[in-house]
């Protein structure tokens, strides 16, 4: 019997020839039909144009045609810089509101309330204060990635272990010294668990975001390419945007193996 | 006789009545004791009677609802790193390995020491429990008797005045407790700590202990007698087991553990004060009431 890491990979791929071909077979036009009419590309099709996009993937022939290369840079810098800031803002206020339950009673009907709220309800608002579509969509991704940060640091602050508590109280560490050495590397774990959350739905919000306000950015191009009727297109960048929405996942992953712990 | 190194006096935990006006829940009152420098302390008695409550008072992590308790001529007020405490759970940083939870100690009790300083002294200590080699693995890699000796040498190595143990071995088989226990007595040998000490298990009380604290069953708990463990040292399991004193305080542990502790107070001996709970030596029969303050009918031995 073959190791099931081997059978794994083998049933995927069986999986993978059986869609592909089924795919390439529902896309056939059918013989002696008078006109082939609008159909989906087959996978030949799209393999072909994606072996096109990739084997240039930055180049740059004026604002309605770039590369899928420059699509996804514009795309994922706005997700990072709005991952950032949240990060910025939601992990030091998580630690107030874990550590303090007065601010948690405070706090706790805004969060209930601000959370559920789509982000892209905000856009109208933010491009008009902020005057920007980019640094807009940047906004949108600072608000939607900032709740599950916010809310998994202060959870994971509020249910550090009192025995590691009164370890800090025992050998007299200073307040930023527990919350430092004590309470952040207790409660990283649960941390990092929000921030692969936020990422995720960040990533998830930046193509709506950018087929809103257009202009660059790999949700843009996903419209554009649909306006254009190029659905071997759309479908290759489909196929991007869930693959780059993978690594961001595993480089979130990896860190957050870092500072896991075993209790 | 020396002056009393930590004294505990009226020591009371209440908890206030519901709404309905109901009575006042007492766990323990009236609880007074003192321990002299060098002198090793265990406190005997069944779940409930606030042992833990008290332990943790001493180490500055809980309040008393009433009394007092001084250390060295200061009223303890909150933690300290003059009193280490070793933790029922072991209570190590799980993200830490087991030097750098030694270091962890080691650093906040030395501001001033540099790297160096901090790794030999701790590494010092991690020999002496015997974990030489195991320094860098995490206390998931360590089996429970491991992650207790970290807990001995992270307490050690801060060389507290008081060192304050809650049922440190409750948690182990009964092989491992014992080999441990050997280790804490070779460690406690050379450094001579002062030693108050939770624990459940008679045997373990007798061998390491030179007092043993008895508290009657809780609620409304006192302390009900101080024995004195008058066993040359050092000590060791096998060979203490041969001395007839060292029967004769078994039995008077169990004695009380199992029959005298529920109803104590309803009838307590002739003369009984809690506040100043009678000295006895097993072996000898007669209790001695003392006068006011600690005292035990023979010299200290241990004393340096």
């Amino acid at each position: 019997m073959l190791p099931l890491p081997l059978r794994a990979a083998i049933l995927s791929l069986a999986l993978l020839v059986i869609l592909l071909g089924a795919w390439e077979l529902a896309t056939q036009v059918p013989a002696g039909a008078a006109s082939p009419g609008a159909r989906l590309p087959g996978p030949s099709k799209v393999a072909v144009h994606a072996w096109q996009e990739l084997r240039d993937p930055f180049y740059d022939a004026g604002p309605n045609d770039k590369g899928i290369g420059i699509q996804l840079a514009y795309s994922l810098a706005r997700v990072l810089g709005g991952y950032m800031l949240a990060a910025l803002v939601a992990v030091p206020s998580g630690f107030v509101i874990g550590m303090s339950a007065l601010w948690r009673k405070a706090l706790d009907p805004y969060i209930q309330v601000l959370r559920p709220i789509s982000p892209l309800a905000w856009m109208p608002l933010a491009l008009f204060v902020i005057r920007d579509s980019a640094a807009s969509s940047i906004f949108v991704i600072f608000i939607c990635s900032i709740w599950p940060m916010l809310i998994n640091t202060a959870f994971g602050v509020a249910g550090v272990r009192r025995d590691y508590i009164n370890v800090a109280r025992t050998h007299e560490l200073s307040r930023v010294e527990t919350a430092l050495r004590v309470i952040l590397p207790a409660a990283a774990p649960t941390i990092f668990t929000g921030m692969r959350i936020a990422i995720g739905i960040s990533w998830l919000v930046i193509v709506a975001a950018e087929m809103l306000v257009g202009g660059t950015g790999i949700g843009y191009y996903v419209w554009n390419e649909w306006n254009n009727l190029n659905l071997s297109s759309v479908i290759f960048s489909i196929l991007m945007i869930g693959l780059v929405g993978m690594l961001l996942d595993q480089a979130l992953a990896r860190a957050a193996r870092l500072v896991q712990y075993v209790d | 006789m020396a002056e009393a190194f930590l004294k505990v006096q009226d020591l009371a935990r209440r908890y206030p009545g519901g709404k309905r006006g109901d009575a006042v829940f007492t766990v323990f009152e009236q609880v007074n004791f003192s321990i002299r420098k060098g002198e090793f302390v265990c406190m005997i008695g069944h779940s409930g009677c606030g042992k833990t409550t008290i332990l943790n008072v001493l180490a500055g992590l809980d309040r008393a609802s009433d009394g007092v308790c001084i250390m060295d001529g200061r009223e303890i007020a909150g933690p300290s790193l003059d009193r280490g405490v070793i933790f029922q759970n072991h209570s190590l940083l799980p993200w830490h390995s087991a030097l750098k939870n030694v270091t962890f100690a080691v650093a906040a009790r030395h501001r001033d020491w540099n790297r160096r300083q901090v790794l030999e002294h701790s590494q010092k200590y991690l020999e002496r429990v015997g974990l030489r080699g195991s320094e860098a693995r995490r206390p998931a890699q360590l089996s429970g008797g491991m992650r207790q000796r970290v807990g001995i040498a992270r307490a050690f190595a801060i060389e507290p005045k008081l060192l304050l143990m809650d049922e440190p071995f409750g948690a182990l088989d009964a092989l491992t407790r014992g080999n441990i226990q050997e280790e804490l007595i070779r460690i406690w040998s050379k450094t001579h700590q002062t030693v108050f000490m939770i624990t459940h298990d008679v045997d373990e009380a007798i061998l390491l202990a030179d007092r043993i604290l008895l508290m009657t069953n809780g609620p409304e708990a006192r302390i009900a007698e101080s024995v004195v463990v008058d066993l040359p040292r050092p000590r060791d399991r096998t060979q203490i087991i041969h001395l007839p004193a060292y029967y004769a305080i078994r039995n008077h542990l169990i004695e009380f553990l199992v029959r005298r502790s529920k109803d104590f107070l309803r009838h307590p001996p002739a003369g009984f004060d809690p506040r100043n709970p009678p000295t006895v030596q097993p072996g000898l029969e007669t209790a001695v009431f003392t006068a006011p303050g600690p005292s035990s009918p023979r010299a200290h031995r241990s004393a340096p």
